[in-house]
């Protein structure tokens, strides 16, 4: 079985300066793997990288998404191609309702797919049914892209665009960052009725906290810009306790 | 969200992938005989014209005397705007079709070549069955110098409601054009309306009696198609006692090399209780990204809410032009009544818009809005200019402004010049303006999702200029986010 994401010695970096430094990973197809690491380890890096935000550079390395190589592609194509990054800090769009933002979403990715798009009446019952799995009332549909959400909503509407895209690696960046734990709960649970034997998931976080509802496969420990430990859940509960110190360390004398 | 919202969503999408690289298309000239009057501006051309239109002395001595007043006249030039000067001398006052020399009788005998240029730019000028559930649209064409037909006019005859070319209503109801021509903007109001005043060729006349509601939205559509031609349209509506007309504009023109005038006047006029709703689609031909050729859009609009609880609202979408000066205004005469001015104006490469409103309370319990969206793209330069002004006898006065401009790139500018005068102490007056710029963040965030530059810049703008849109009649709110899109081509990446 080929991979479905396969990182290779990634070097990559903002403006010159080096952040991810040799990077290597494989996700396969069902598989969930956790990103744990401290602050400034590159794991946002990592995500902004595999989606192409501008301003990232690679001089090093491949990634490739289904055998397909991400690096000449632009973002919209790695979107269309099933790529989905659930942001950090979602962004608002004044005036554009959340609806008509999934609207004009899914129909860009079936439009590239080249796809028909869905018609009105299909997509109001799908985007119904999806924001009604994630405890999302119609008014929310109803309000403006992110404008005067809480964080909780902010992380709930980025689930709910992952569930009507339905990428096939999601990649959640800090998804349980200003959560409380009702919402991480809704959240998580949204995130596991996602999982799936062709979909694969790369989980970027912080805390431990957030494992306990998302079970990983794999977890890995990010320093300096490299993955230095990969183990199963138990390394999640192991880093809980002894803390990042002594990869830190490790990495930097690497 | 209703059904009907969600499709203009998704028609955005589609046009904007449609004419993905395309710039202006409405570019194209017909091929069609013309009745072209030498270049040149003078008494013996003013009294062609007259001439050529049967009109009655008094008309001509009022065409006329504009002519005197404009001569004595300069060319404003206190406006954010920069071109070259205008020989009015190399002007052409006058242009035809041929086939207009007779007169069609009725619209089956209008040049079939006509109708199919319409018909290119989208507007039926076939009395064509509408589909159920769209509200029929009576649409006026005005090609170059002349209306060139006029559509679902014995329908709207049913109910007394007049509507037919500026031309046709001098010889048919004679002492309604006399009496409120030049009521509003009077002939040497300014230097353009003066001009317009002298020149005018032709343009869209509207009556509603006491009490009617107008059936339909009534439109004009205004084609430049002739080189080195002035286009001076004239439209006048007025709604009597009681009366409501939702009344829309468009306008389009080749693309040629050259600049081109367009200068014309719109008055409305608003008698007790009555409501005109008036919105403009402008879509003249915006010049090359080099600046070069375009349309000089320098338009007088005023309404008049004469008498007591009047309402006019103003929507305009501005996205053509290579120069705009417009300042579509309000005068508030009547007591409680209400004037309203809605714009969104786009200006991409090197388009210069110089565009807001005058609202002037003079009536007690007068209020006023205005909700002002400019968008400035690739090296251009948008101005909002805007006065508010309360009389002193104006007891009670209100008026909420807000100006909100959009930066695309960091080549354009936005400037924002707002009059207030307030000589009476009872007046509420609110301004607020916000200067934004689309951040790359937000542009990452649309990729992500999908949607390429471009898409997502039409995604933004069109939230951007939500509050306006809404008060476009639904017909052309579907056609106002698509130029939205279109006319921002380019402007990224």
């Amino acid at each position: 079985m080929s991979a479905l994401l396969e990182i290779k010695n990634l070097h990559a970096g903002v403006d010159g300066t080096p952040i991810l430094n040799g990077l290597s990973l494989a996700i396969q197809p069902g598989e969930v793997h956790a990103i744990m690491g401290p602050n400034g380890s590159g794991k946002s890096t990592l995500s902004y990288v595999l989606s192409g935000k501008d301003g990232y550079e690679v001089s090093d390395g491949d990634m490739l998404f289904d055998g397909r190589s991400l690096a000449d592609m632009a973002p919209e194509e790695r979107a269309i191609a099933g790529l989905f990054l659930a942001f950090q800090y979602p962004l608002e769009i004044p005036g554009v309702t959340n609806m008509t933002f999934l609207k004009t979403s899914l129909n860009a990715i079936l439009r590239g797919r080249g796809e028909d798009e869905m018609d009105a009446a299909s997509f109001l019952r799908l985007a119904r049914e999806k924001s009604c799995g994630l405890g999302m009332n119609d008014d929310m549909l109803k309000r403006q892209l992110n404008v005067g959400f809480s964080g909780g909503e902010k992380k709930r509407n980025e689930i709910l665009q992952m569930a009507m895209l339905e990428p096939k690696l999601a990649i959640l960046d800090e998804t349980d960052s200003g959560l409380d734990i009702d919402a991480l709960k809704t959240v998580a649970e949204g995130v596991n009725a996602l999982r799936a034997p062709d979909r694969g998931m790369l989980v970027i976080t912080h805390y431990q906290r957030l494992l306990d509802f998302i079970k990983p496969d794999v977890v890995h420990v990010m320093a300096a810009g490299q993955i230095v430990k990969s183990g199963g859940p138990e390394l999640a509960l192991e880093l809980e306790k002894s803390g990042y110190g002594e990869f830190v360390g490790e990495a930097v004398n690497a | 969200m209703s059904e009907a919202k969600a499709s203009i969503d998704k028609e955005t999408v589609d046009q904007v992938a449609k004419f993905g690289g395309e710039h202006y298309k409405y570019g194209f000239t017909t091929e069609i005989d013309v009745d072209k009057i030498p270049n040149g501006l003078s008494e013996d051309i003013i009294r062609f014209i007259s001439a050529k239109k049967e009109e009655p002395q008094w008309l001509l001595d009022w065409r006329l005397d504009a002519y005197e007043r404009w001569k004595t006249m300069d060319e404003p030039d206190w406006a954010h705007v920069d071109y070259p000067k205008i020989d009015y001398q190399d002007l052409c006052y006058y242009a035809a079709p041929k086939s207009m020399e007779d007169g069609p009788k009725s619209l089956d005998e209008v040049d079939p070549q006509l109708l199919e240029t319409y018909s290119k730019l989208g507007i039926p000028l076939q009395e064509q069955e509408v589909l159920a559930g769209v509200r029929k649209v009576a649409v006026d064409a005005v090609f170059d110098s002349v209306s060139v037909g006029t559509t679902f006019r014995e329908e709207l005859a049913k109910d007394g409601v007049i509507f037919c070319s500026f031309s046709e209503a001098v010889q048919e109801h004679p002492d309604l054009v006399k009496k409120y021509l030049g009521s509003v903007v009077p002939k040497s109001d300014n230097y353009f309306a003066a001009l317009n005043s002298a020149v005018f060729s032709d343009g869209s006349f509207c009556y509603i009696p006491p009490g009617v509601k107008c059936p339909m939205e009534l439109s004009t559509y205004f084609r430049i198609n002739e080189a080195n031609t002035g286009q001076f349209e004239r439209t006048l509506v007025i709604a009597d006692k009681g009366a409501y007309v939702s009344y829309l504009e468009g306008c389009t023109a080749p693309m040629r090399d050259e600049n081109q005038l367009h200068a014309a006047v719109v008055e409305l006029v608003a008698l007790e209780d009555a409501e005109i709703k008036y919105s403009t689609v402008q879509n003249w031909y915006p010049g090359d990204e080099n600046g070069k050729g375009g349309i000089y859009n320098f338009v007088t609009k005023r309404g008049d809410c004469r008498e007591a609880r009047a309402r006019i609202s103003w929507t305009q979408v501005e996205t053509g032009s290579a120069v705009t000066w417009k300042y579509p205004s309000c005068i508030l005469r009547g007591d409680d009544s209400v004037g309203e001015f809605y714009s969104i104006a786009i200006s991409n490469n090197m388009q210069q818009v110089d565009s807001g409103t005058k609202m002037l309370h003079l009536g007690k319990n007068t209020s006023s809005r205005i909700i002002s969206k400019g968008i400035s793209a690739g090296r251009s330069s948008n101005a909002y200019r805007g006065q508010v002004n309360v009389h002193p006898k104006a007891s009670g006065a209100r008026n909420f402004t807000q100006c909100d401009s959009l930066l695309i790139g960091d080549k354009c500018a936005a400037h924002t010049v707002p009059y207030i005068e307030a000589k009476n102490l009872s007046a509420v007056l609110e301004h607020e303006a916000t200067t934004s710029k689309i951040s790359d963040d937000q542009l990452f965030f649309c990729q992500q999702r999908g949607l390429d530059a471009e898409e997502a810049v039409a995604l933004i703008v069109n939230g951007f200029c939500r509050d306006v849109l809404q008060h476009l009649p639904m017909e052309f709110a579907v056609e106002a986010q698509k130029l939205v899109g279109i006319s921002l081509e380019g402007s990224v990446g």
